[in-house]
């Protein structure tokens, strides 16, 4: 699959979630890869080497992740949609540019199909870089956008929003998936998603300045005393309403709930069948999965505990998601129990093991 | 908004007096009014003290990361092909925290314009060592002059780029004196001259005095370019595709 463009005109296709991610970037318009290789996720590079130049677009092999974010730094801040994508050490070496890109508000894109760490860590797929995307990651105040497909037809529909959503707030958007739905192979619908909004005009693009005044990128407020801070309440008010306008999630099997497990991602897979099977049991158990972890989906986690009194936060890491879950109630009357169930190192819930917790929380 | 306007802003620049930057930009700001092309440039601002570079520059202009410059001119040349693209930035940036960045860089053949100032120091953050400070010279990182057993010898860039393939063009000019900057304004005009015309990567390093870090008054700095650092780094061209 990896040496062939998916043809436009499919129906349901069996493709690995690196590949899907790939074709759905081209599909929404990117003409501009940089990356540098790094497992599991090497297939991205292998698929766009071959159909991102005959898409007539750029692919290049950086020297680092170092090089390759800001090759898409100055790609993107040409006005055109591009791209990097990397695992989780490529990422922390992306950070200082990350930083830079909020801070001028350049739209990008970057994934980041997570591995094992803190470290080297392994190749097998992690939830461990929640923090890392949610809350920064590089230095001062800035956010990016963050999306977490559950399978392999939203690692495509997900990155085509994902360039939309960017273009829309001027903002890097961050598609954050585990390992394992990077390599994981699913039949998956190659549809065409019309985008959210009408194409953005980028007016701050440097294009060459011909009939206009020059654009500058900057991001470094030396010169008045008031002006860092001005640029800092004016990015704080963008992320202030992309938190009011976007926060994405879904709920299963909610109805008559008393028990929400909520996870993303692949153990949102598991959760969902371990909830189906618990309710074969007549345990009145529901999932609930984040889409967008920043921002993240507090108001409709809100109206699942006020039917739920106990949720149970599933995470391939050794807890991360489960600070933004007990944020969510912070200053309201709700007090839903909250317990943990999280694997690390590269594991995964096993889904009888879950099964066996949500029982367990049942009976508590 | 007209081919008229001139690159350089009118008004004063914040540099120190005599420092390199301002003649280098003068003479950049010059060579592009001459070619016609300001409103077609693309430029990159460097993290150093001619980070303010689009206060001067009529024209558009990227602050990139430190070190980063020519992965950011990268991305922008290959996404904007006809645009003139300039990466400016000092011996810190391109030869030290980004010195991976500017060999590839210059390696893989970028069709780019690169100027390199190099001052022997790290002129912003208040004169320390840089990769090209010279053995034995004071700065406030080597208080007892620069040692090559302690932190090797000076990186000679263009003689390291004289190994690659890919370049059209390398030279090697000083801003020192009348004459030199004569020579500087003809490598610099034919750096973009190359860009034009679809050569390929054309470097030009720039010896420049940072009087104020060396704590040498206007005409000592000169002095100490035009015979200590020419002693070390000739001035000359290494490479010009052209012949
Ligand atoms: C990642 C990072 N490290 C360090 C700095 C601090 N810093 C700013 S300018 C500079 C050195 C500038 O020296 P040079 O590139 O030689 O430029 P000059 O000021 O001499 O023209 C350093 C280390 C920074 N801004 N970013
Ligand atoms: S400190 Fe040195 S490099 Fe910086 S402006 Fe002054 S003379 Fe120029
Ligand atoms: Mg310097």
């Amino acid at each position: 699959m990896a040496n062939q463009r998916i043809p436009m005109e499919t129906e349901k296709t069996l493709v690995m979630g690196n590949v899907a991610m790939s074709e759905a970037a081209i599909r929404a318009g990117c003409r501009f890869y940089a990356g540098y290789p790094i497992t599991p996720q090497n297939e991205v590079s292998e698929y766009l080497a071959q159909a991102l130049p005959a898409a007539g677009g750029v692919f290049l092999q950086a020297e680092s992740e170092l090089a390759a974010i800001n090759m898409v730094f100055g790609a993107a801040s040409t006005g055109a949609r591009a791209m990097t994508s990397s695992s989780s050490p490529g990422i922390s070496l992306m950070q200082e540019a990350l930083s830079f890109i909020a801070a001028a508000q350049i739209p990008c894109f970057i994934a980041n199909i997570m591995r094992g760490g803190p470290g080297l860590g392994n190749i097998d797929g992690s939830q461990a870089d929640y923090f890392q995307a949610t809350r920064g990651g590089g230095h001062g105040d800035y956010r990016l956008i963050v999306l977490a497909p559950w399978s392999v037809q939203e690692m495509y529909d997900l990155t085509i929003r994902a360039f939309d959503l960017g273009d829309h707030y001027r903002n890097p958007v961050m598609l954050l998936a585990d390992g394992i739905l990077g390599q994981m192979a699913e039949a998956i619908e190659f549809r065409e998603l019309s985008p959210h909004d009408k194409p953005v005009p980028k007016d701050w693009a440097l294009t060459g300045c011909e009939g206009r005044k020059p654009n500058v990128i900057q991001t470094l407020y030396l010169q008045k005393k008031d002006a860092l801070e001005a640029k800092n309440i004016e990015l704080q008010a963008k992320y202030d309403r992309i938190t009011r306008e976007l926060q994405l999630s879904e709920a299963c099997d909610m109805e008559d709930a008393e028990i929400a497990v909520v996870a993303y991602g692949t153990p949102a897979r598991i959760a969902h069948w371990a909830v189906k099977k618990a309710r074969e049991r007549g345990i009145k158990a529901c999932l609930f999965r984040p889409i967008t972890l920043w921002p993240f989906p507090a108001l409709a986690l809100r109206a699942v505990a006020v039917r739920c009194q106990k949720l149970l936060v599933v995470e391939m890491s050794q807890g991360q998601m489960i600070e933004d879950v007990k944020l969510a109630f912070f200053g309201t009357d709700l007090r839903p129990r909250i317990d943990f169930m999280g694997r690390g190192g590269g594991w995964y819930p096993k889904p009888k093991e879950l099964l066996a917790e949500i029982l367990e929380v049942a009976k508590r | 908004m007209n081919a008229e306007e001139k690159t350089i802003r009118p008004g004063r620049m914040h540099y120190c007096p005599v420092c390199g930057h301002t003649i280098a930009q003068r003479i950049i700001g010059e060579v592009m009014d001459e070619l016609g092309i300001r409103e077609r440039t693309i430029g990159t601002a460097p993290v150093g003290c001619a980070v303010l570079l689009y206060d001067y520059f009529n024209c558009d202009i990227i602050e990139c990361p430190h070190g980063r410059i020519p992965a950011v001119a990268t991305g922008i040349k290959r996404m904007r092909p006809d645009n003139i693209v300039f990466a400016y930035g000092g011996d810190g940036d391109l030869l030290s925290i980004g010195l991976a960045e500017t060999i590839h860089c210059a390696n893989r053949g970028e069709n780019i314009t690169m100027i390199f100032i190099n001052n022997a120091v790290y002129g912003m953050t208040g004169g320390q060592m840089a990769p090209t400070t010279l053995i034995g010279q004071q700065t406030i990182t080597t208080p007892k002059g620069r040692m090559a057993t302690e932190t090797g010898a000076p990186l000679r860039i263009c003689e390291m780029f004289e190994t690659l393939a890919s370049p059209v063009f390398i030279e090697r000019v000083a801003v020192h004196d009348a004459p030199h900057m004569q020579r500087a304004k003809q490598a610099i005009r034919k750096a973009f001259q190359n860009q034009i015309e679809g050569k390929g990567f054309s470097f030009v390093e720039v010896l420049s005095m940072c009087p104020t870090h060396w704590k040498m008054g206007g005409k000592e700095a000169c002095q100490f370019v035009g015979n200590e650092m020419a002693g070390y780094f000739p001035i000359k061209k290494f490479r010009d595709a052209d012949g």
